[in-house]
């Protein structure tokens, strides 16, 4: 394989990885339930999709023709993740979580 | 440079698992946990296009994919029930 399109697939890994590392920080440390859904639902689908890209230009360049199967995963994880993210953050209106001092629009009265 | 890259990367993923694991325990409410459910079947699908990549199979797409629709599934029936108490009415 070409020298550059490995170097292509090795940046495309570090990029989705490091997006998926930096949503997993942002889950753990944020401090209140409306701040952490926003780690997840943007940077670990952002990087999902790098690691999809890479391997999208893998396994094209591998020499059996192109191949685009993969993108099936990311489009797929990309309709579903604002669906997901809205029907746990109207879970938690329901359940009425303590937010932070922080967190803009208050729906109930602390 | 793929042969240092993608254990690096399998690294990285999975000090992301931990992190999200850590929250998963230590979640504070129900919400918490469903989300790290959540973040945790990504990153899993991460891990398994990245595992399809180290050992040049084209088997492991088939998993993710299915990871990825029935995690989805299983994230909307939970926040379902948290929501009306009920899944399907």
């Amino acid at each position: 394989m070409d020298t550059w399109i490995e170097a292509l697939v090795a940046l495309f890994l570090l990029i989705g990885s490091l997006f998926a590392l930096i949503g997993a920080i942002g889950l753990y440390r944020l401090p209140d339930f409306f701040m952490r859904l926003h780690g997840p639902t943007k940077a670990s689908t952002l990087g999902v999709g790098g690691m999809v890209i890479a391997s999208l230009i893998y396994f094209s360049f591998r020499g059996e023709g192109v191949s685009l199967h993969e993108l099936l995963i990311a489009l797929f994880l990309f309709i579903t993740a604002p669906v997901s993210a809205h029907m746990l953050a109207k879970a938690a209106l329901q359940q009425k979580l303590r937010i932070s001092e922080q967190t803009r629009g208050k729906p109930w009265e602390q | 440079m793929l042969a240092y890259v993608i254990p690096l990367c399998l690294m990285i993923i999975g000090v992301a698992l931990v992190l999200t694991m850590a929250r998963l325990i230590i979640g504070p409410d129900l919400p918490d946990r469903i989300l790290a459910l959540d973040t945790l079947y990504i990153n899993a699908i991460a891990m398994l296009v990245l595992l399809g990549i180290w050992l040049g199979s084209d088997l492991y797409f088939e998993a993710a994919l299915l990871i990825a629709v029935m995690g989805f599934i299983g994230t909307v029936a939970v926040a379902k029930y948290l929501l009306r108490g009920d899944i399907i009415e």
